[in-house]
């Protein structure tokens, strides 16, 4: 095989992981403050793309898409939250049984509202081309995927790595019982977490319906792959994100474009293979 | 300052304290003094709203603070070193001492923790997985000051902890008790915890089941042998 071939599928890994970075960044922060295993997360993913389909069609911006996409998601994940999963604290069966009835409920909200159609979210003219070098073609838009989650990794990262805010948010993943016993309001952490999860999701959403399309049953498709991704990384670790989005995004298209017929295997073989090694995950501790 | 009338404290259908009665004056040392398993830490889960008391009524600066939960009696002035330390791991020595920083104002600020602890200064950047065990004990009394409490309640402080070390934690509660600070202390130390207290409790079984000052423990050989094991 090429060299070209090796150097196109890992930038097309590298996007994808891109965009799994923005999806599952949220969910397993949203783990580690809360022990909320959020079966809901690919929703949001999936009615960030509706959401922000019905907003190019109306105002045909693309940025605006992103914003509504990902501030109507904030509203459902706070609403989540605040009103439902609180009322369970600590029950981490029933809170992920409810997350999962919030699943189903939004699958058949968006089924009603936008029908079993798959579309997709027209781009701005700036994302559409490709660049080459030499016989390697590199579209845009998959860079810009990139961009937009380096831009965002990093500053998730100086945020929770160089803050005050962020150092209280890690000593709640820590001990969420001892944070509030230094006087951490963990409860005011815990919403902003899943206003932060759910609208990163959505804006993962919207992006990928740019090229992968919105279309029903995309929130229970994606959702394995992040909970790949949360688990190889470790519960609750934002650079265990980072790695295990971008080893996720690899393995998965080498593996699609290696072993089409296995694809599933060489995502999840080594999966088992890491947890086997380190049952914490690469970055999670016990 | 911190009131406990008749509290009776539960781990699901397990009855731990049972009809707990007592009160920690200002500027008052209370020891509380009992063998493993008989309900001490349970008694400072229930004060500092970790287990908040099924039954009973736990007051504090004359507020019911019994269903509290824990950040709001820190932000009123309460403060916990627990047991076993509970030092944030995955933060460094000054970011445990940072997030305990609450606006409250008062007497103590990052210098001044430091200057009581000299080492945590020296470490300051280290995390606290990588510390000593006697260091992060430092450490848990540091980020409880940090909260600048009225009330401070220390649970076991010298468990685990060599000789010399073990002094400097009486060092440290000497100071504070000077400062004037309340203090709800368990300590298995019997001679520590004699020379700070200015009251002592016993428990047994979920029952305060003797209370004096800590001269007449010293000479009750009978209580001591009961209840603490001591020969
Ligand atoms: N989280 C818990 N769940 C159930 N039982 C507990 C829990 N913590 C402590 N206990 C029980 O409560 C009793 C008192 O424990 P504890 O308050 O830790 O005692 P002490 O601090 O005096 O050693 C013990 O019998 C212990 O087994
Ligand atoms: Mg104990």
């Amino acid at each position: 095989m090429s060299g070209e071939f090796w150097i196109t599928q890992a930038f097309n890994g590298l996007s994808y992981g891109a965009l799994l970075f923005l999806l599952a960044s949220g969910l397993s922060l949203i783990f580690g403050v809360m022990r909320i295993v959020n079966m809901a997360h690919g929703s949001y993913f999936m009615l960030g793309g509706y959401v922000g389909l019905s907003v190019v069609w109306r105002t045909g911006s693309f940025a605006a898409a992103l914003l509504a996409g990902a501030l109507a998601l904030a509203l459902v994940g706070v609403g989540m939250e605040r009103f439902f999963l609180r009322r369970l604290p600590g029950q981490t069966l029933g809170q992920a049984l409810m997350t999962i009835g919030f699943a189903l409920i939004f699958q058949d909200l968006a089924l009603l509202i936008w029908g079993g159609d798959p579309y997709s979210i027209p781009v701005p003219a700036t994302l559409q081309g490709v660049l080459t070098a030499g016989a390697l073609r590199f579209p845009v838009y998959r860079i810009f995927i990139v961009v937009v989650a380096v831009v965002i990794g990093a500053a998730l990262w100086l945020i929770l790595d160089r803050t005050r805010v962020g150092a209280m948010l890690r000593a709640a993943v820590d001990d969420r019982e001892m944070a509030q016993g230094v006087g951490i309001h963990v409860p005011r952490i815990s919403f902003a977490v899943f206003a932060l999860g759910a609208a990163l999701a959505a804006l993962g959403g919207v992006i990928g319906a740019g090229f992968l399309g919105v279309y029903p049953g995309a929130d229970f498709e994606v959702l394995p792959y992040a909970f790949v991704v949360v688990i190889v990384g470790g519960l609750g670790s934002l650079p265990g994100a980072m790695v295990g989005s971008l080893l996720v995004g690899l393995l998965d298209n080498f593996g699609k474009a290696l072993f089409p017929e296995l694809s599933y295997f060489t995502l999840f073989a080594p999966m088992a293979l890491i947890l086997a090694l380190k049952p914490t995950g690469l970055f999670g501790r016990a | 300052m911190l009131e406990l009338a008749d509290v009776h404290t539960y781990y699901g259908e397990s009855h731990v304290l049972q009809g707990i009665t007592l009160g920690v004056g200002p500027s008052e040392v209370v020891t509380i003094l009992g063998r493993n398993g008989m309900g001490k830490t349970t008694l400072m889960r229930s004060v500092i709203g970790f287990t908040p008391p099924r039954r009973g009524r736990v007051s504090f600066k004359g507020d019911d603070v019994t269903r509290w939960p824990s950040f709001r009696l820190v932000a009123r002035g309460m403060a916990l070193v627990p047991q076993g330390r509970r030092v944030f791991p995955s933060l460094t020595v000054k970011e445990n001492l940072d997030v305990a920083r609450h606006g409250r104002g008062g007497r103590w600020t990052l210098a001044r923790v430091l200057e009581l602890f000299p080492r945590l200064g020296e470490r300051a950047r280290n995390r606290a997985n990588n510390l000593s065990g006697g260091e992060q004990q430092m450490l848990a009394i540091g980020r409880a000051l940090m909260t600048n409490p009225d009330l401070l309640l220390m649970d076991e402080p010298t468990e685990g902890l060599a000789p010399l070390l073990v002094r400097e934690v009486g060092r440290v509660l000497g100071e504070l008790k000077r400062e004037g600070l309340s203090i709800l202390l368990v300590e298995q130390n019997l001679s520590l915890a004699l020379s700070v207290a200015d009251r002592v409790h016993i428990l047994s079984r979920g029952q305060i089941v003797h209370s004096c000052g800590p001269g007449e423990l010293r000479s009750n050989e009978e209580v001591k042998s009961r209840y603490l094991g001591v020969a």
